[in-house]
């Protein structure tokens, strides 16, 4: 007999009131379902049950304040009538990795009907966590058929294998082994593993799988919630907008020769270099000035207007990227903006933007070009209209006024824009307003 | 440092909050995904927690039909209460294994998160012994109700930014007759965005944790 005593659920926490039992008495229980709630200030708790076996009796009713480690039922473990399952909590047993991945890990969860026949005592030790929580009914029917969780599709909430998945696969296999058909060759390669690396199928080995394992041909893992954002709003975008790229070609060489003049004295003064992006994003912040549609955006069949300029500026980080905004970047000179830049950059690699800083732009702009890119066609960043794409600049032979070649400071700044908003000629005026910005420098204070 | 996602939902359903909630614990327990806290407010509702004792209602379910306000029996700890439009709701979905494993210092530590929030706005919130909430000269401004799974929180707290007191007519509050009252009504007319970014930062001390906003992403892979 297994004690079931009121848990303590802090260190203050002396008691606790049984507010329902899910289980009666003489019912069966799987270790880890949840048996009763408790309730203590305002707070209601799931308490699973400590073993397998059946709940032999309550003694503690519903509505009954008892202190903690009292018992308030009791299990017996002796009336199990089968075997427990290999128990491992989900917590310990991450939903993807299977400690030694069987040649069935490799198996692609839609194969139908994959020799389990065959190999029955693998399929017992598969750990049922590899495809989720398992419900105790549907664990009791996966061992009683000796099914490969694996192989069924689950219709349940996430995915989760339900009583009615089980029936369905049974069906369907008693169906085709009624057909004629030839038997499932142990030989075929695994499913998934063809699809990750193509290879003609005379190169799969013709080793049956359950001979040895073979080297893992590909390796899965979650992908990280940034990363999932990052798809979301990604494929959200070009759902979202008409996006189209226009490229322009900008001398940089005045640009070049006033960063030159004041490099070491920026780096001297305020410890940070001075690059090309805070003059480009200067030379923006006065385009859209000049454009405020670019500065818009489009909610249901309104425009909607940004009386702030607000630019974000996408940060690289190891794993994917972010982009906080410049707060009325049209109000900040370049010395300004090249803190405001490598600020928010230092604070987002290290992870210390405040949530504020990264909501509220109006307009965005990417700078592949650090990264040797000369150019590229970014996606927007919704619900803005606009975003500015910065690429390398670079020293090339250019012809001049009068047909002359010069060696000049060039960059291609690309501008993705929303066409459902902007049309294709105000994107060219847009641009060419920061490209005429950029090419006159006049500002000779930083 | 743990981290900790923040969403906002926007205004959504109770039901279809209970389902994402459900589904994010489930993910919780199984450390696919960080701690979350969630952000929206609902449609008029009004909910009867597990202990809740349905004499607190005060309209025939017919009465309450007619109002527009749907009803719900829910699993979180606590009596009756109403949420609707202006009233700030934040679901976190927390592996207190990860934190404290003590669930009244959760309950402590929600109604820090909303006393913060409150300062930003100038505001003072009080906590009363025994009367689990946040205070404002003895009027109740932000209601908790708390279920915990595993370790693994749901539920969490309604917190009156805007709210139209009126509807809580309908009900005993908590099954307590004291009045309630919100930001609006002591004449702080913050908008919920402002109240969010208030409540996370709050939310990243009182739990020490790294908040992780949505990530906007906007380079193309390449």
């Amino acid at each position: 007999m297994i004690d079931v005593v009121m848990p303590q659920m802090g260190e203050s926490i002396v008691e606790g009131t049984v507010t329902r039992w899910l289980k009666k008495p003489g019912e069966r229980v799987q270790r880890d379902e949840p048996l009763f709630e408790i309730s203590t200030d305002k707070v209601d708790t799931e308490i699973p049950a400590p073993a397998t076996g059946t709940l032999a009796e309550i003694l503690v009713a519903e509505g009954q304040t008892v202190p903690i480690n009292t018992v308030v039922a009791r299990i017996d473990e002796t009336a199990a009538e089968v075997a427990a399952p290999p128990a491992a909590a989900p917590a310990e047993a991450p939903a993807v990795e299977s400690p030694a991945p069987s040649p069935l890990t490799e198996r692609g969860p839609v194969g139908p009907v994959v020799a389990t026949p065959e190999r029955p005592a693998e399929v017992a030790e598969a750990p049922a966590e590899a495809v989720g929580p398992l419900s105790p009914l549907v664990r009791k029917m996966l061992r009683e058929h000796n099914l490969d969780p694996r192989l069924i599709k689950g219709t349940g909430q996430g995915g989760r294998i339900t009583k009615q998945d089980v029936e369905a696969f049974l069906a369907a296999r008693a169906r085709e082994a009624a057909a004629p058909q030839p038997p499932p060759t142990p030989a075929a390669p695994p499913v998934t593993a063809a699809a990750a690396t193509p290879q003609p199928p005379a190169a799969a080995p013709e080793i049956p799988p359950v001979a040895r394992p073979e080297p893992a041909k590909i390796r899965i893992e979650p992908m990280s919630i940034m990363r999932q954002k990052i798809a979301e709003h990604m494929i959200l975008s070009k759902r979202t907008s008409a996006h189209v790229t226009t490229i322009h070609r900008v001398d940089m060489t005045r640009v070049a020769r006033m960063r030159e003049r004041y490099k070491s004295e920026v780096q001297q003064r305020y410890g940070f270099s001075l690059t090309y992006l805070p003059f480009i994003t200067r030379a923006a912040a006065q385009a859209l000035r000049a454009f405020p549609i670019v500065n818009a955006s489009i909610e249901g069949n309104n425009i909607v207007y940004h009386n702030e300029i607000n630019i974000g500026i996408a940060v690289a980080l190891e794993n994917g990227l972010i982009v906080p905004v410049i707060r009325n970047a049209d109000e900040k000179s370049v010395i300004g903006l090249q803190r405001a830049i490598v600020d928010l950059a230092t604070r987002a690699r290290s992870r210390q933007l405040k949530p504020d800083e990264v909501h509220g732009g109006t307009f965005s702009i990417t700078n592949f070009g650090s990264f040797g890119s000369l150019t590229a066609t970014p996606i927007i960043n919704q619900p803005q209209v606009a975003i500015l794409g910065v690429g390398a600049v670079e020293k090339a032979p250019v012809v001049v006024d009068d047909d002359k070649i010069a060696i000049r400071s060039v960059c291609l700044l690309s501008l993705t824009f929303d066409h459902r908003l902007i049309d294709g000629a105000l994107a060219d005026q847009f641009m060419q307003k920061i490209k005429s910005v950029l090419e006159n420098w006049s500002e000779e204070v930083l | 440092m743990r981290v900790c996602q923040w969403r906002q939902l926007g205004r959504i359903g109770y039901g279809e909050a209970l389902r994402i909630q459900r589904e994010l614990v489930e993910k919780r327990k199984q450390g696919a995904i960080p701690d979350q806290l969630l952000l929206l407010e609902h449609p008029h509702v009004i909910t009867l927690g597990r202990n809740g004792r349905l004499e607190n209602l005060l309209a025939t379910p017919a009465a309450l039909e007619r109002a527009g306000i749907e009803f719900f029996h829910t699993d979180r700890g606590g009596d009756i209460t109403y949420h609707g439009p202006g009233q700030v709701v934040g679901y976190p979905i927390l592996d207190l294994r990860g934190w404290r494993k003590d669930v009244v210092a959760y309950v402590r530590g929600l109604e820090q998160v909303i006393i913060l929030a409150l300062e930003r706005f100038g505001l003072r919130g009080e906590r009363e012994a025994g009367r689990t909430g946040v205070w404002i000269g003895g009027r109740k401004i932000a209601a908790i109700g708390v279920h915990v799974s595993r370790w693994v929180t749901s539920h969490g707290f309604a917190f009156n930014v805007s709210t139209d007191l009126s509807y809580f007519r309908y009900i005993v509050p908590c099954g307590l007759s004291a009045p309630v009252t919100s930001m609006w009504e002591l004449g702080v007319r913050a908008g919920s965005e402002q109240v969010h970014v208030a409540l996370v930062e709050a939310f990243a001390r009182v739990f020490e944790c790294e908040m992780i906003s949505p990530v906007i992403p906007v380079e193309q892979a390449r």
